[in-house]
């Protein structure tokens, strides 16, 4: 393909993104606040019965197996996939142009392709204390049984609609909408005052 | 209030959204029988019991589901995706809970 000339992505959370070390880090920083911009966020959904066909797709193209269940997902290193609903699944990449390797493959028997790239914000939080500042945030459990490694969720903070994988034993990805992210970013970073946190 | 989504597990009642009473049978669009339709509106059960409800997801998944919750006690009984096509009311549609 063509070199194409891609307009520069502006973080959202810019004004508010202020690396270094706040809060409470005299005794240790516990969690790591990031932003980790991947160049593709997708959706993808497949009719009713065309599930296993997308999730071969999904394999073909990402490399990323699917494991079964409600919520399954995998990540690794550049990509991330996981399911966020019935027959629907988030797919993540660190480069741009994802959107462009499904297109095609996706067809229209199999189910839809939507290309969030420039709608969602992904931040991601790292360290010991992880589980405790997203619990506070967001009703369901975190504990690693509970919300296995690679596993994906979708629920809400105070109206605004965020999917949630687990990348880590203890670290999450957040995808929140781009229009949101700022402000849900603002209110992590006070919740995560009280552990000691840091920008990177 | 929990409610157990057949995908996401129990969740906090507040991550659903009631989308209205189970029982109802929607008249087929072109039809002109007018008790159909004036049943479809207002006729409601209303019972001091065990009651079909459809509920969205919203917060979460956005499925739509077919609850059975008790009016008095606010237990819930069972829930399965409303996908499924479990019609009846009385019949409980199998779910995880
Ligand atoms: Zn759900």
């Amino acid at each position: 393909m063509a070199e194409q000339q891609l307009p520069e992505r502006q973080s959202p959370l810019e004004p508010e993104y202020h690396p270094g070390s706040h809060g409470n880090f005299e005794h240790g920083i516990d969690v790591i606040l990031s932003e980790t911009r991947p160049g593709s966020i997708l959706q993808l959904a497949a009719w009713p019965g065309e599930e296993k066909r997308l999730i071969e797709i999904i394999r073909k193209v990402t490399g990323l197996t699917l494991p079964d269940g409600a919520g399954g997902g995998t990540s690794s290193g550049a990509r991330a996939v996981f399911g966020f609903a019935p027959g629907k699944f988030t797919v993540v990449d660190e480069a741009e142009g994802l959107a462009a390797a499904f297109a095609g493959i996706i067809t229209p028997a199999i189910g839809t392709l939507t290309d969030l790239s420039h709608g969602r914000t992904a931040i991601r939080i790292a360290g010991p204390k992880a589980e405790w500042v997203m619990a506070k945030f967001f009703a369901i459990d975190f504990a690693l049984p509970a919300f296995p490694l690679g596993a994906g969720r979708s629920t809400n903070h105070h109206d605004i609609f965020a999917q949630i994988q687990r990348t880590g034993a203890d670290q999450f990805d957040i995808y929140v909408f781009r229009s949101f992210a700022r402000s849900f970013w603002k209110a992590l970073c006070h919740a995560s005052e009280e552990v000691g946190y840091e920008v990177q | 209030m929990l409610i157990t989504c057949p995908y996401c597990g129990p969740r906090d009642v507040i991550e659903f959204t009631y989308q209205g009473d189970g029982n109802r049978e929607r008249p087929q669009p072109p039809s002109q029988d007018l008790d159909a339709w004036n049943a479809y509106v207002y006729d409601r059960l209303n019972p001091a019991g065990d009651h079909n409800e459809i509920w969205q997801h919203s917060g979460g998944c956005r499925a739509h589901l077919r609850v059975v919750r008790n009016t008095i006690t606010h237990e819930i009984l069972s829930t399965a995706f409303a996908r499924g096509g479990h019609k009846s009311a009385d019949n409980r549609a199998e779910g995880r809970s």
